[in-house]
């Protein structure tokens, strides 16, 4: 189990981790007219680039780890008995792997990669 | 001074009046008046006092208790910001009575109430008990199992240069008055959140190159309910009546606990035999 202070620093990294690829997705989407940026041609071109799938996967799991946790401190502080903490934690982890598992599927199934 | 005179018509009205007295008008105090034990009801009495440029709120408090109401509950000692014991909420902000002059209040009126964040006792007074323990789960003194000041004739030396003590000077002036427990959001969510001053506390000890650093891995610090679920309002080192700033030793300690910046903490330096070993 790991420790609170290795779970902030993780909860920190991915934070600060996250910024700067969702900046780097904002700026991508800003480069190039919104009605194009937008349509379907494109978006499932954007997924058929590599570099951009691999963003697009980085800024999941990046934001799913850090708002999970997120969420978890604020549930916390809610309840302070030990099967609502365990309650959350379980929960939170669930959510969040669940989460990343549908959105890979997704970025994968865009990707062309032969799945689905 | 004079500013502050200026702007409460009564001050003003008295000392002009009263030129020469040492009247100079008068407040009037709200007092929160409950007692725990007989349920959770509770009252304001006003009072009347006269006041003077000098008159503290625990000033006015105990003429009140004096000459009108000898039945209300206050805890203080010192009366000179030294002993941490009145501290109340006062016009809403938590301060120590002691040390919180009627004039620089500049109203007519003055609400006294109990700390917030702690459970009340009777109209004034608060129950601290909880605020101790958790003082004291952080062990809120040098541990350094290299000293041999119990043990050895020669009683060996910890040298600290002043650049050492200014990591955490400032902390060591705490006076447990609760203050910012009081005014902490955190510890009135979460009841077994330490609190600004166990946790400012924790790093003060923790900063104290005397201490071996030993209290690092303590768990209650790194705890679901332990530093980092500060939010950073920073509402602790506002109230603060001495200057401390828990807030920053709160971010101080997390900075190091992240292991985000190498702390320079040496063990503790010690001069035996006139050796340093």
């Amino acid at each position: 189990m790991l420790q609170e202070r290795q779970i902030m620093r993780i909860h920190y990294i991915t934070g600060l981790a996250a910024l700067f690829v969702v900046a780097v997705h904002i700026l991508m989407r800003l480069i190039v007219p919104y009605h194009t940026s937008l349509q379907f041609s494109n978006v499932i071109a954007n997924y058929h680039n590599f570099s951009y799938a691999v963003l697009l996967e980085s800024i999941l799991v990046l934001l799913a780890i850090h708002g999970f946790n997120g969420l978890r401190v604020i549930l916390l502080e809610l309840r302070q008995k030990s099967s609502w903490e365990n309650g959350v934690t379980i929960f939170t982890i669930v959510a969040m792997i669940a989460i990343i598992a549908f959105g890979t599927r997704t970025i994968i199934v865009a990707n062309g990669l032969g799945v689905g | 001074m004079a500013g502050i005179i200026e702007k409460i018509p009564m001050l003003r009205a008295g000392s002009k009046k009263d030129k020469g007295s040492k009247t100079s008008g008068s407040v009037t105090l709200r007092v929160y008046r409950s007692n725990s034990a007989n349920g959770n009801s509770y009252r304001y009495d006003t009072f009347d006092v006269p006041i003077q440029r000098w008159t503290t709120v625990l000033d006015a408090l105990l003429y009140a208790k004096a000459y009108e109401d000898n039945s209300i509950a206050i805890r203080y000692s010192c009366r000179m910001a030294s002993c941490g014991s009145c501290g109340m909420k006062i016009n809403g902000r938590p301060r120590l009575a002691c040390y919180t002059n009627v004039a620089e209040l500049e109203s007519p009126v003055i609400t006294c109430q109990p700390l917030t964040n702690f459970s009340l006792i009777r109209d004034l007074v608060t129950d601290f008990s909880e605020f101790f323990r958790h003082h004291k789960s952080i062990k809120p003194f040098i541990i350094n199992q290299n000293a041999d000041l119990m043990t050895s004739e020669e009683v060996s030396e910890f040298i600290q240069s002043p650049r050492d003590v200014d990591e955490y000077l400032q902390f060591s002036y705490c006076i447990k008055c609760g203050l910012c427990y009081s005014a902490c959001p955190t510890v009135a969510t979460d009841v077994r959140f330490l609190g600004p001053q166990a946790l400012a506390q924790a790093y003060r000890y923790y900063a104290d190159t005397r201490d071996n650093g030993s209290r690092e891995d303590m768990k209650n610090i790194d705890d679901k309910h332990g530093i980092w679920r500060c939010h950073f309002a920073g509402s602790c080192s506002n109230v603060c009546p001495k200057g401390v700033d828990p807030a920053l030793g709160i971010q101080l300690l997390r900075r190091h606990l992240t292991s985000f910046s190498k702390h320079d903490k040496k063990i503790a330096e010690m001069k035996h035999h006139g050796q340093v070993t």
